[in-house]
């Protein structure tokens, strides 16, 4: 991997829209405000479940300008505001320029649920007169689509889906893509939206998760000032190693960082036991887990946790990043950092 | 078409289609009731296969299996490999199922099937039942996935990073998705897709899976391997004109066809046979017929093209690896399949159309995959020696 530098990361979360919002909370170690999702059953019960939701947007600047974005998905708006933050005004608009070949990597685990239930539930009604507005919205690559349209790029685009390490798959994806040059920037976006069904999902797996949604990006580029990403080894599958816990110490040989008293450990733990179980580990330097502050976002959260760490990089309360995340049902992942 | 390569090769050959009315969910208040639905195969034996692991598994990861299970018998291959694969709608019927039960309030069965609703989950369990293992990467692109994951092995194995990669993609037939094409009008009112006909009136869906392995010609002949082919470009890039549909003059198209002709050091008129992405859509054909137009630049008349779709019908995010499994088969037996129920070529198609299988001499090989929201995907692959 030659040279990649972070060039802007930019987040949204149930803390609010944008990265100050997030370090707020997360450095005043403060959990994010819990609303409450109820919704009744085809037998006239009524099921609530907690859950952590980004608010509504009231500065419009914040979102792009785009058509695309008219009927987009929420986990689609959240993404275009991530990454608009993560660009920047003049990049964004080198990119309109047709300057810069901006690349897009979205990476997923639960996707539009919101548009995928609605328009389920029109065609167990009645297919005939199903909406045709929300199926394409459904898709699991619309809101990545939305990105490269709103950037005016025909670059590269895609979309991979997977459990919550798929973040990392996608950061080395990235270096895949610069290192070959098949674009100058490469725009690396996790996102997700929560409604019932799967923040009642989430409850099978703990009553303990706080169910949430967001998504954070960076803007990752061969050339520029800013933090370096130095170690995205492969994610360790579960294919291959069983046990997250053994799955977690592979991984941490591979990344080839140490605990040196002055590294940052991200992590990814949510305040489960059984899952956080393969991150319980001594640590002498500054920690974090974003999740027991902002909630259990699947696929958004290792991004959120990465853009937390960059922050601390960024703003030289440490000189280098250990981030890390246990995913569900595929793989352990991790990438290291140095600040600029 | 049938199961394996030497079913689908003869089925191909001999100009079959492979429609009939949708029998996996209620299509009766739907404007279209009919689809490539294929048989599903039956349980392989495989030492990491249990009976139970075979039922928790979707329509989709079970083509999927035997798709990846056949690639890698033929390759003779096993062990540490990345896994790359294609998929559009994962294991979607099992999400509808959790979608029904939960709205019942019922929590039976919920917490399998929340997992086994994950592609991820369900292509892990595939590489173990298979015997392999490494890092996984799901590609989901919509249309153009599975020419995506072909396209990443390739790059993978290109640059070094692997020897080996096991690729490919599938999408099994889900009662969301096909509702959801018909919303859009985009399914043939009389369920017979004609791609490149004047009158074409929509596609058909279809299902199924495509597996390769990709690996390094030298790491191929150290152990003896047969080659099938090689894989000689690759593109990729992104329409960016609407969610839905193409640019009008295929922009896309012509990038990544362009880039894959370059990568693989041919001029247009060297490719023997285009496996198009050819859907039957009125605005797909015509913006696909421009592209290849444009990048032949006035050599397109001797350029052989055919869509298969019109045979098995549209895989989603299976598409692309299924056709390029079908240009193998093509450089295998020196045969083309055809765009077949074409009664008036469309205006818009200046190369030749292939409309009857035909033998033919078929050394190089490019197959273009169009995906939902821009994706657009080029391979090309020759005999071996070409490069």
């Amino acid at each position: 991997m030659s040279r990649i530098v972070v060039l802007g990361t930019g987040a949204v979360t149930p803390a609010g829209w944008g990265i100050s919002a997030m370090m707020e909370t997360i450095d005043a170690q403060r959990a994010v405000e819990q609303t409450v999702l109820e919704r009744p059953t085809d037998q006239g019960a009524s099921i609530t479940t907690p859950v952590a939701k980004v608010p509504k947007l009231t500065d419009r600047s914040l979102l792009p300008k785009s058509p695309r974005l008219r009927r987009a998905s929420a986990l689609g708006k959240y993404a275009a505001a991530a990454v608009f933050e993560a660009m920047g005004a003049e990049r964004h608009q080198a990119a309109r320029d047709g300057d810069l070949r901006v690349a897009v990597i979205c990476t997923l685990m639960n996707g539009c649920v919101n548009y995928s239930n609605r328009f389920f539930g029109e065609v167990l009604t009645d297919p005939s007169v199903a909406s045709p507005i929300l199926f394409p919205e459904t898709v699991y690559n619309a809101p990545s689509s939305h990105l490269s349209a709103v950037m005016g790029s025909s670059a590269p685009n895609d979309t991979i889906v997977g459990d919550g390490a798929e973040w990392f798959a996608g950061l080395e994806l990235a270096t895949e893509w610069l290192d070959r040059g098949d674009c100058d920037l490469c725009v690396v976006v996790a996102t997700e939206e929560m409604d019932w069904l799967s923040a009642e999902a989430m409850g099978y797996y703990s009553s303990s998760l706080l169910p949430s949604e967001g998504a954070a990006a960076v803007v990752l580029g061969r050339e520029g000032d800013g933090p370096r990403l130095m170690s995205i080894p492969d994610p360790v599958s579960y294919a291959e190693v069983e046990s997250p816990v053994d799955a977690m110490a592979r991984l941490w040989r591979n990344l080839g960082a140490d605990d040196n008293g002055r590294t940052l450990w991200a992590d990814g733990r949510n305040g489960v036991a059984r899952t956080d179980q393969a991150e319980d580990l001594p640590w002498h330097g500054p920690r974090i887990s974003t999740r027991e502050f902002l909630g259990e976002a699947m696929g958004a959260s290792a991004a959120i946790q990465t853009v937390a760490a960059l922050e601390w990089l960024r703003t030289g309360r440490a000189e280098r990043a250990v981030v890390t995340a246990v995913g569900g049902n595929e793989a352990v992942g991790g990438a290291v950092f140095d600040a600029p | 078409m049938g199961c394996g390569m030497v079913e689908n090769a003869a089925g191909f050959r001999a100009g079959r289609t492979a429609f009939r009315e949708v029998d996996l969910f209620d299509v009766s208040k739907q404007r279209v009731g009919s689809a490539g639905q294929a048989e599903l195969p039956d349980r392989p034996t495989l030492a990491g296969l249990g009976r139970k692991a075979w039922e928790r598994m979707d329509r989709g990861t079970r083509f999927a299996l035997v798709a990846a299970e056949e690639a890698l018998e033929a390759a003779g291959v096993r062990g540490s490999m990345p896994v790359i694969i294609g998929t559009s709608a994962g294991a979607m019927p099992i999400g509808e199922d959790y979608y029904r039960v939960a709205k019942s309030g019922d929590r039976a069965g919920q917490f399998r099937r929340i997992e086994c609703y994950q592609p991820q989950r369900q292509m892990s369990q595939l590489m173990k039942s298979v015997g392999v293992y490494g890092p996984l990467r799901i590609i989901s692109n919509a249309c153009a996935s599975g020419a995506n994951a072909i396209g990443h092995a390739f790059q993978m194995v290109r640059e070094g990073k692997a020897d080996r990669v096991l690729a490919g993609g599938y999408d099994g037939l889900a009662q969301l998705v096909f509702a959801g094409f018909d919303s859009l009008q985009a399914l043939s009112p009389s369920g017979v897709p004609r791609p490149f006909d004047a009158a074409r009136d929509g596609l058909a869906i279809g299902e199924g899976a495509g597996f390769v392995v990709v690996e390094s010609l030298e790491s191929a002949q150290a152990r003896g391997a047969k080659v099938m082919a090689e894989v000689l470009g690759y593109g990729a890039a992104t329409d960016i004109h609407h969610l839905t549909q193409p640019n009008p003059e295929g922009d896309a198209a012509l990038i990544t066809m362009t880039a894959a002709t370059r990568m693989a050091g041919l001029e247009p008129g060297q490719i023997d046979y285009i496996n198009s992405h050819g859907t039957g859509t009125p605005l797909n054909d015509v913006a696909e017929a421009a592209a290849i137009r444009r990048w032949a630049q006035g050599d397109s008349r001797s350029i052989r093209v055919s869509s298969t779709k019109s045979a098995i019908g549209h895989l989603l995010g299976g598409a692309g690896a299924v056709e390029a499994v079908i240009c193998l088969m093509a450089l295998d037996g020196q045969w083309l399949p055809a765009s077949l129920n074409v009664r008036e070529i469309d205006p818009s198609v200046s190369f030749d159309l292939v409309q009857e299988p035909r033998e033919a001499k078929v050394e190089v090989t490019l197959t273009n995959s169009f995906g939902f929201g821009g994706a657009n995907a080029t391979l090309i692959m020759g005999k071996e020696g070409r490069s």
